[in-house]
C-alpha cells in the first residue's frame, strides 16, 4: 500500500500506458476479449483516482501527491507531478469519462484493439496535462494526446458525408481530423517558442519555481524589454487554450472534428479535450501573467460572450443533431472562460473566487452533460444511421426510456435548477455580475437560446408526428448503453442537489491557488 | 594495453568487404549471412563503447595513436567524446540494419555488401579520428563507394545523373576544405595534424575569419546546407534503400559533424564572425525545404527534402554557439539519422512491391503491411517533433538557443514543424490508409523478418530517447562543454 500512496499520480498516469501494452499481446482477432480486458483495466485507473480523492486533503494547501523524477537535466526539465483541488476534479472526469467512453465502444467492429490501444494514449495524454508541474512536461503530454485523437477521428470516424476542398472531393472525416490536427498544432506553436523563452530567460521549467519567479521578472532580456516579451508570450498562451476551448472566433474545428469522431471519441473529445484548453487558462495564464490577463480580460471576456450567444444561434440553426450539441459546447465552454476573464479582471475579489469556481465546475459539469448528450446521439444514430432531426419525430412512444433519460440529460444541459449545469453557470453569472455587468446581461440572451436549441433537439426527436418509418425498425436503449449514461446522470442529479462535497474542493484549491485573501 | 575497441569497429566493415569479396558470387546466402554477421558484431562494439563512455570523465576515451607519417606530423589518433560516441552507435545501428534491409539486392550482391562495407568503415572514421588527414582519409574513403553503389544499383531513371552530380558536389566540397585545412596546418606553425594540438594552436583572428568559410562550407555542403543542397534529394531518391539510409542517416551527419569539429571547434573566431550571416541560411534549409517536402508527389523526393529541412535544424543549431542550440544540433544528428533512415527503409519496402512511388498513385498499404505503417507513423511523429519522441528532445533545445542568440529566427523556423506535420499527415492519410488501388489489392503483402527487425529496431531507439533522454542528453552535453570551452566559455 505504501507503494501504492507513494506513486499515486505516476500510476494513475501510466496505467493506461500498460494497459496499453497488455492489450497488444491479445490476438487481433479476439474482439470480445478485448474490449472486458480493456474496461476493466480502464477501471484501475478510475479506482486509484477515488482513493487519491479520498486521500487528498483539501484544506491543506499547496500541490499533493508530488512527485519528482530527472528528465532532461542539461535544459532543467524534470518529471514533475502533483494535484491539487483543481486538477484532482479533472483527473476525477478524466478518469471516469474513459471506461464509460470504453462501455460504449463496445459496438466499434473494426480493428477493436488498435482503437482501444489509442484511447489508452489519449488518456495518458489529457491525465499528463492535468498532473504536470513542469512546463515541458506539460507541452509533452499537451501535444502527444493529439495523435490518438487524429487517428481515431481519422479512422473510426463517420464513413459518410463527403467535404470539397479546392475542387477535390474527400472523406468528411479526413477533412475534419486533418483540420483538427493542423489547427491545434498550430495554436501550439506560439506556446512552444513562448515555453522556450520562459526557459531561456528563467533557466528552469518547474512551475512552482516559476510561479515565485516569473510574474516579477523585469528588465532587458534577449535585447527586448521583458514586459513586451511578456506579453507576446501572454499572447501565444492563450491563442493555444482558446483555440482548445475553444473561444469563439478559433471554433471552427470543433464543429468538424466532433461530428465525424465516433461517438466515443466526440464524448472524450467534449468530455475532456476541451477542458485542456480552460485548465490552461486556470493553471498557467492567470498566475503567471496577471498582470496581462488584467490588461487584456476585457478582450477575452468579449470573445467569451460572442461564444456563448453565437455558439447558441449556431446550434439553434444546425438539423444534424451531432452539430447541435457540437455547437452546443462552444456556447457552454463559454461560460467558462467569461467566469476566467472576469476572475482575471478582479482577482483578489469575493467576486472572481465565486467566477473562478463556477468555471470550474462548469469544465466538470460540461464534462458530463456534453459526453452524456454525444452518447445520446451515438445510440440514436446507432439505430437510424441518420442525425438529420427532420428525419425523426415522435420517437417518444417508440422508446420511451431512452426519451428519458434524453430528456433528463437535455435538461442538464440546459441548466435546470436542481441538477449540476444550473449550480455552476449561476456561480459564474454571480461572480461575474458585478465585474462584467453588461456582459452578464448579453450572455443572457446566449443562455435564452439555449434553452431554444435543446428544445429544439427534443423536439425534433421525441416529438411531433411519429415518422411511421422507424416502427419496427428502432429498438428500446440497452442495458449496457443505460450503464454507460447511469454514472453520468446519478452524478448530474448528485451535483445539483448537494454540491458540497465537489466545491469545497473546488473552493479551497482557488483561495489557495490564487492568493485570494 | 586496452583493446584497440575503435580501430575495430572501424576496420571491420572493411576486414568483412574483403572477406565477403573471396566468397562466391553465386553463394548469395553465405554472402549475406557473413555481411550479417560483421554489422552486428560492429554494432555490439558500438553499443559497447556508447554504454561505457564514462561521462563524469568526459573528454575524448578510447583514445589510439599509433605514428603514420611522423615527418609530416600524421599520426592515426582516434577517440570519441561526447558528441561523436552517439554519431558511432547511428552508424552502428543503420549498418546493422541496412544490411538487413537489403536482404533482398539480388543483383551482384557481393559487389553490393562490400562497397557498403568500405563506404561504412570510412564512416566510422571519420566519427572517430582526431587527426585532421585521416578525417580526410576516413571522408575520401566515404565518398567514394557512394557514386558506385548509385550508379550500378540505384533507381535506373536517374541514377547516372543523381550519382555524377552527388560525387561532384562532395569532391569540390572536400577540396574546398582540404584547402582550409591545408591552410591551417601550415599557418599553425606546429607540424601537425593532430586536431587537440591544433585547438591550442592561437590562429589570428583574421586567418580564422578567412579560412573558416572554406572549411565549414566545404564540408556543411554533405551536411546539405542550402543554396549547396540539391544534390542530395536527387542523390537519396536514385540510391537504393540501404544507400539511402546510409547517406541521409549517417554520411549527411559527417558533413556536419566534420564542420562542426573542423571549422568550428578550431575556428571559434571565426565560427563568431561568419554565423550571424550563416543561420540565415540555415533558417532558408529549414523553412524552404520543409515547403519543397510538401509540394512533391514522389514520396522518396519527399523524404529527400525533409532531410534538408532537419539538417538545416542541425547546422543551425550548431550556427547559434549556445550550449543549449549545439546539444540539440547533437542529439538531431543522431534522431534524424534514425528517424530518416527508418523513412528510406519503409520508401524502399513500398516502393519494392508497388514499383511506384507517387503519392497519389499509392493507397492503403496498412492493410498488406501493418507494421510497415506503424514504423512510418512513429517516424513521422518523429519528424514533426512530437513530444515522447526524439525528434522533440532535439529540437526543443535548438530552438532554446535560438532564443538565446537570435530570438526572431525562433519564429520563423517555427513554421516548419506546421508544414512537416502537413506534408508527414498528407502521406500517413494517403499513402498507407486511404483506400486501397485495384492494381495492388493482389500483389502487396507483408514485408519480411527480417525487414521487421530493422523496423522495430529503429522505432525502439527513436521511442527511448524520446521517452527517455537522460540515456543520451548528458552525453551530448559533455561534448557540448568541450565545444563551448574553445569558443571562450560562450
Amino acid at each position: 500500500m505504501e507503494f501504492i500512496s507513494d506513486h499515486l499520480l505516476t500510476l494513475i498516469l501510466f496505467t493506461p500506458v500498460i494497459s496499453a501494452v497488455i492489450l497488444m499481446f491479445i490476438a487481433g482477432d479476439q474482439d470480445k476479449l478485448i474490449r472486458w480486458v480493456a474496461l476493466v483495466l480502464s477501471l484501475i485507473p478510475l479506482t486509484l483516482t477515488i482513493y487519491l480523492w479520498v486521500n487528498f486533503n483539501p484544506d491543506q494547501p499547496g500541490f499533493q501527491f508530488q512527485e519528482y523524477y530527472t528528465w532532461y537535466s542539461p535544459i532543467n526539465a524534470s518529471f514533475h507531478v502533483g494535484v491539487d483541488g483543481i486538477s484532482l476534479t479533472m483527473v476525477l472526469l478524466t478518469t471516469l469519462l474513459t471506461p464509460l467512453c470504453i462501455l460504449a465502444s463496445f459496438t466499434i467492429k473494426d480493428r477493436v484493439k488498435t482503437y482501444m490501444i489509442l484511447f489508452f494514449l489519449l488518456q495518458m495524454g489529457m491525465l499528463g496535462v492535468f498532473l504536470s508541474l513542469d512546463l515541458l512536461i506539460f507541452f509533452v503530454f499537451w501535444e502527444f494526446g493529439l495523435v490518438p485523437m487524429y487517428f481515431l477521428i481519422n479512422q473510426w470516424g463517420s464513413e459518410k458525408g463527403t467535404r470539397t476542398i479546392f475542387g477535390r472531393t474527400i472523406n468528411a472525416r479526413t477533412y475534419a481530423s486533418y483540420k483538427f490536427i493542423i489547427y491545434t498544432m498550430a495554436g501550439s506553436l506560439g506556446l512552444l517558442l513562448a515555453i522556450q523563452m520562459i526557459g531561456v530567460v528563467t533557466g528552469t521549467f518547474d512551475l512552482i519555481e516559476l510561479f515565485q519567479m516569473w510574474p516579477s521578472v523585469e528588465g532587458v532580456v534577449l535585447g527586448i524589454p521583458v514586459s513586451t516579451l511578456k506579453a507576446a508570450a501572454f499572447w501565444a498562451f492563450v491563442l493555444a487554450f482558446a483555440i482548445k476551448v475553444p473561444v469563439w472566433p478559433f471554433h471552427t474545428w470543433l464543429p468538424d472534428a466532433h461530428t465525424e469522431a465516433p461517438t466515443a471519441g466526440s464524448m472524450i473529445l467534449a468530455g475532456v479535450l476541451l477542458k485542456l484548453g480552460g485548465y490552461g487558462f486556470l493553471r498557467f495564464v492567470l498566475p503567471l501573467y496577471p498582470v496581462e490577463s488584467q490588461r487584456y480580460a476585457i478582450i477575452l471576456g468579449f470573445l467569451a460572450v460572442m461564444g456563448i450567444i453565437w455558439g447558441a444561434f449556431s446550434a439553434y440553426g444546425q438539423t444534424d443533431f451531432k452539430r447541435l450539441v457540437a455547437y452546443s459546447s462552444v456556447n457552454h465552454m463559454g461560460f467558462v472562460v467569461l467566469g476566467i476573464a472576469a476572475a482575471a479582471y478582479a482577482i483578489n475579489t469575493q467576486d472572481a473566487t465565486i467566477a473562478l469556481e463556477g468555471a470550474v465546475l462548469q469544465m466538470f459539469n460540461h464534462g458530463l452533460s456534453a459526453a452524456a448528450m454525444f452518447f445520446l446521439v451515438g445510440v440514436l444514430y446507432e439505430r437510424t444511421h441518420t442525425r438529420d432531426l427532420d428525419k425523426y419525430g415522435g420517437l417518444f412512444a417508440l422508446i420511451p426510456v431512452y426519451g428519458a433519460i434524453l430528456i433528463f440529460t437535455s435538461m442538464a444541459s440546459l441548466g435546470l435548477p436542481g441538477l449540476n449545469g444550473f449550480i455552476s453557470e449561476f456561480l459564474v453569472v454571480r461572480g461575474v455580475w458585478p465585474i462584467f455587468t453588461l456582459f452578464t446581461i448579453l450572455s443572457m440572451l446566449g443562455l435564452f437560446f439555449t434553452g431554444a436549441y435543446i428544445l429544439k433537439g427534443i423536439k425534433g426527436v421525441l416529438h411531433g408526428p411519429l415518422n411511421k418509418n422507424w416502427i419496427g425498425h428502432i429498438t428500446e436503449i440497452n442495458p449496457r448503453e443505460v450503464l454507460v449514461i447511469a454514472p453520468l446522470m446519478i452524478l448530474m442529479l448528485w451535483i445539483g442537489v448537494w454540491p458540497a462535497w465537489i466545491l469545497d474542493v473546488i473552493n479551497k484549491a482557488v483561495i489557495w491557488f490564487y492568493q485570494i485573501n | 594495453m586496452q583493446f584497440p575497441v575503435l580501430s575495430v569497429i572501424a576496420f571491420t566493415p572493411i576486414v568483412a568487404a574483403i572477406f565477403i569479396l573471396l566468397i562466391p558470387s553465386d553463394r548469395k546466402t553465405e554472402i549475406r549471412a557473413a555481411a550479417l554477421a560483421a554489422a552486428t558484431f560492429a554494432l555490439g562494439l558500438s553499443v559497447w563503447v556508447y554504454f561505457s563512455y564514462d561521462v563524469q570523465a568526459s573528454g575524448y576515451q578510447f583514445v589510439e595513436r599509433y605514428s603514420w607519417l611522423p615527418q609530416l606530423g600524421i599520426s592515426y589518433f582516434v577517440g570519441v567524446d561526447g558528441m561523436s560516441a552517439p554519431l558511432v552507435l547511428l552508424a552502428g545501428l543503420v549498418m546493422f540494419t541496412g544490411v538487413l534491409i537489403s536482404w533482398g539486392v539480388d543483383d551482384r550482391p557481393r559487389e553490393f555488401f562490400a562497397f557498403l562495407f568500405i563506404l561504412a568503415t570510412g564512416v566510422f572514421g571519420v566519427f572517430i579520428a582526431l587527426d585532421l588527414f585521416m578525417l580526410f582519409f576516413f571522408y575520401e574513403i566515404a565518398v567514394f563507394p557512394m557514386y558506385l553503389l548509385i550508379a550500378i544499383w540505384g533507381w535506373k531513371v536517374t541514377r547516372e545523373y543523381a550519382a555524377m552530380k552527388l560525387t561532384l558536389y562532395l569532391f569540390i566540397g572536400s577540396v574546398i576544405a582540404l584547402v582550409g585545412a591545408l591552410g591551417m596546418y601550415f599557418a599553425s606553425g606546429l607540424g601537425t595534424f593532430d586536431m587537440i594540438a591544433l585547438e591550442s594552436a592561437n590562429f589570428t583572428a583574421t586567418f580564422q575569419k578567412i579560412v573558416f568559410p572554406f572549411v565549414f562550407f566545404g564540408f556543411a555542403i554533405l551536411g546539405g546546407i542550402f543554396p549547396f543542397h540539391n544534390w542530395s534529394p536527387d542523390g537519396h531518391v536514385a540510391a537504393p534503400t540501404a544507400v539511402s539510409m546510409f547517406h541521409a542517416g549517417v554520411l549527411m551527419k559527417l558533413g556536419a559533424f566534420a564542420a562542426l569539429r573542423v571549422g568550428i571547434m578550431l575556428l571559434p573566431e571565426g565560427a563568431k564572425f561568419h554565423m550571424s550571416w550563416i543561420i540565415i541560411l540555415t533558417l532558408v534549409n529549414v523553412v524552404y525545404g520543409a515547403f519543397i517536402a510538401f509540394v512533391q508527389t514522389d514520396f522518396k523526393y519527399v523524404i529527400g527534402f525533409s532531410s534538408v529541412s532537419h539538417m538545416g535544424l542541425v547546422l543551425m543549431g550548431f550556427a547559434t554557439l549556445t550550449s543549449d542550440g549545439l546539444l540539440g544540433a547533437g542529439v538531431q544528428m543522431f534522431s534524424h539519422g534514425i528517424m530518416t533512415a527508418l523513412f528510406f527503409a519503409v520508401v524502399g519496402m513500398v516502393y519494392d512491391q508497388a514499383h511506384t512511388r507517387e503519392i497519389p498513385k499509392l493507397g492503403g498499404v496498412r492493410i498488406a503491411m501493418p507494421l510497415v505503417a506503424v514504423a512510418f507513423i512513429i517516424g513521422g511523429l518523429v519528424s514533426m517533433g512530437m513530444p515522447g519522441f526524439s525528434g522533440f528532445v532535439a529540437e526543443f533545445p535548438i530552438f532554446m538557443g535560438l532564443w538565446d542568440s537570435y530570438p526572431w529566427i525562433a519564429w520563423v523556423a517555427v513554421i516548419s514543424i506546421v508544414i512537416t506535420a502537413a506534408y508527414i499527415i498528407r502521406i500517413i492519410g494517403k499513402v498507407f490508409f486511404g483506400k486501397i488501388p485495384e492494381e495492388f489489392k493482389e500483389h502487396l503483402h507483408d514485408v519480411r523478418a527480417l525487414d521487421k527487425v530493422a523496423l522495430v529496431v529503429l522505432s525502439a531507439v527513436l521511442i527511448i530517447v524520446g521517452i527517455y533522454p537522460t540515456i543520451m542528453v548528458p552525453m551530448v552535453q559533455s561534448g557540448v562543454e568541450n565545444v563551448l570551452r574553445l569558443l571562450g566559455g560562450a
